[in-house]
């Protein structure tokens, strides 16, 4: 239904966004690893006064088994303010959530009552195949004039994977994106830089080759994902691949400044398969190409083998395993979730070719099962999806990757969890000691969203 | 010129200004290119193509009028007319905002002018003015009288009356935000005008229908 005045959720500019209220509730897509019960969105209470802080309070299950929710989005979000496709009167209302291994997509209306979310649409997997040639859904934004969906991989599950639209009314599918994909196969995460009429994408592999987990030959021979490639936004053509060569594996989470006038962004790449360093790159222009440059590296730390699941052995080394981050509102801080060794890193990128450590925690981790104020014992699982609040006070993350990659990490299962960090305004986290939400054992835990949106759910068009 | 022959003329410049203050119509567009470069002339000089390009959107639709008045009666024109009206807002209504976008905000000048044209005929800007327009291209209670070339000068008149409106409104709110006001404003500001729009196009063409 429209609205008479722009849905209150939505800011022209990041700036504006800093100054959003407190989010009050967090969505979390818990996925069944057994798969004998449904996946759910779960609903966390995340208000410090609320007698309910830190609890799950709420939630809907999917309709079918096996879903693997993972990432999803909102239908409409500040883009509706775009001067070039102006519609701010849509309501942020539904969340668009992909399964990831069935390609089923629901879509879930959060407004008649937020802690109990209702499904409205559920697009069949052979529904998106028909439409689209694609398959395995993952990435969502809410763009200018639909919603955009990144696939892993086409009908049988091999490549290319791409992008494909959705509207962002009536949720249908309208069909894959690309004009000219040009040398592009593998795909992963899909961000832009709206300022510059650029979208950008990355790589992981095709779904044939993960689905049951990370193929060491594959993942030794360099043959997963390790590009970037940069398109033209709105003639949807392919306009340059940037390899990170050879030794680089998994070209994964797309952030890109939220300042629309800043042409820059961050990815991380997962693994080095010289010395299994995960490493933080910045994309930027150079003369009238883009360009990468390597900005943070860190290394692996060695590690007692019988303390090592058996992928890991022969290296005597955890590896980081940094397999998302997220940029601040301000572009300030950028956070670093390493899964393997439990480092939940906080960078200032204020110069985004010099970051500057300000902030670490440690939970969890391969070896180090690190704990935390309100946990009592040690902890499976690392840092991994990572969300911050619109005003960067507040960073949210859980521990779970994906269910076929889990075990070869963490052989003896994850307990999923979810944990809170009070970012200082000058740099520094620490644990909130209150925070602490323990998953039930049918369910982990993956990407957050916040109430009003966050930092990697909006996108904006003025400066 | 009569209180009687001038009422269109205002109704002409109203639309304009109705139309200037719409940000949908581009001065959203020229303030966006203004603060990526931080300059108040680029505000300025993006607005020349959104004005050019809004005055040939609203030209094809009033010759297409004046070409279709001439083919057909008074009567059948008015039905015609005021389906028409009525179409285009339910179409507006139900699709205006739902387009491939093919102008980003790297465009040039061409493409702003583009850009301003689609949106406008989109948007049925030069829909809505066939009512006003078709007294004064009919030459009022005189039509039979008026020759062809003059019927086409008027409609060229106002057409440059219009826009002329449509660049002062729209200018003049483009540098009211630009300078003092800031975006922010636009969060509880900027009302649903696409609705008022709808139901200017629907009045008119059940207006049209009812005077048939």
């Amino acid at each position: 239904m429209a609205r008479w005045t722009p849905d209150p959720t939505f800011y022209p500019s990041p700036r504006l966004a800093a100054k959003a209220p407190a989010e009050t509730l967090a969505y979390v897509a818990a996925f069944a690893p057994g798969r004998d019960v449904p996946d759910a969105l779960a609903v966390v209470d995340v208000d410090p006064a609320s007698p309910s802080y830190s609890t799950i309070v709420g939630g809907v299950d999917m309709p079918n088994l096996g879903d693997e929710l993972h990432h999803y989005g909102w239908n409409a979000c500040s883009s509706c303010l775009c001067p070039n496709a102006p519609h701010p009167h849509t309501e942020r209302r539904y969340l668009v959530v992909p399964g990831l291994r069935s390609s089923r997509i629901h879509v879930i209306d959060i407004k008649p009552d937020p802690k109990n979310p209702k499904i409205v649409r559920v697009i069949e997997p052979e529904e998106l195949i028909e439409a689209t040639g694609y398959s395995r859904p993952h990435t969502v934004h809410c763009g200018t004039d639909g919603i955009y969906v990144s696939a892993l991989g086409d009908a049988k599950g091999e490549t290319p994977g791409g992008i494909f639209l959705m509207d962002a009314e009536t949720f249908d599918v309208l069909g894959r994106w690309e004009v000219d994909r040009g040398p592009q196969r593998l795909a992963y995460d899909a961000w832009w830089h709206l300022g510059y009429d650029t979208l950008v994408t990355s790589e992981w592999g095709a779904p044939n080759t993960i689905e049951n987990g990370l193929v060491p030959e594959i993942l030794l021979g360099a043959q997963y994902g390790r590009r970037l490639h940069f398109w033209d936004l709105h003639k949807r053509k392919h306009l340059q691949e940037i390899d990170f060569g050879p030794d680089y594996q998994l070209v994964f989470e797309l952030r890109p400044a939220h300042d629309p006038t800043k042409a820059y962004g961050f990815v991380n790449c997962v693994v080095s398969l010289k010395d299994l360093s995960s490493s933080i790159w910045t994309w930027h222009r150079d003369g009238d190409k883009w360009a990468v440059t390597k900005v943070i590296e860190i290394p692996a730390e060695p590690a007692d083998p019988d303390l090592l699941p058996p992928v890991l052995k022969g290296f005597k080394a955890v590896p980081p395993l940094v397999t998302d981050i997220d940029l601040s509102m301000d572009d300030r801080f950028l956070y670093v979730a390493c899964w393997g060794t439990g480092d939940l890193r906080q960078y200032d990128v204020s110069d985004p070719f010099a970051p500057k450590l300000t902030g670490t925690v440690r939970i969890g981790g391969i070896v180090a099962r690190a704990s935390h104020p309100k946990a009592g014992g040690p902890l499976n699982g690392g840092p991994q999806m990572v969300e911050i609040s619109r005003d960067g006070r507040r960073v949210y993350f859980t521990n779970s990757l994906y269910g076929a990659i889990d075990p070869q990490f963490y052989p003896a299962g994850i307990d999923g969890w979810m944990v809170k960090l009070e970012a200082n305004a000058n740099g520094g986290i620490e644990f909130d000691p209150r925070f602490f939400v323990t998953w039930p054992k049918s369910h982990r835990p993956h990407q957050v969203r916040l109430e009003g949106g966050d930092c990697s759910s909006d996108s904006y068009c003025y400066p | 010129m009569s209180a009687g022959e001038l009422w269109p003329w205002l109704i002409l410049i109203g639309l304009g200004a109705f139309h200037g203050l719409n940000p949908a119509m581009g001065w959203l567009f020229a303030v966006a290119l203004g603060l990526y470069r931080g300059s108040r002339s680029v505000v300025l000089v993006s607005l020349i193509p959104i004005a050019l390009g809004h005055a040939a959107a609203i030209a094809v639709v009033v010759y297409a009028v004046i070409g279709l008045g001439m083919a057909i009666d008074q009567h059948s024109f008015r039905i015609v007319a005021g389906l028409l009206l009525i179409a285009w807002g339910i179409y507006h209504v139900l699709y205006g905002h739902r387009h491939r976008l093919r102008i980003g905000l790297r465009t040039g000048l061409a493409g702003l002018a583009v850009w301003s044209f689609a949106m406008a005929t989109v948007h049925g800007a030069g829909m809505m003015l066939v009512p006003v327009l078709m007294p004064l291209a009919q030459g009022g209670e005189h039509a039979h009288h008026m020759p062809m070339t003059t019927s086409l000068g008027v409609a060229a008149l106002a057409v440059l009356v219009h826009s002329l409106a449509m660049l002062l409104t729209t200018g003049a709110v483009a540098l009211i935000v630009y300078e003092w006001v800031g975006l922010d404003f636009l969060r509880r500001g900027w009302i649903n005008l696409d609705l008022l729009w709808t139901a200017a196009l629907i009045g008119m063409g059940l207006w049209l229908l009812r005077m048939a």
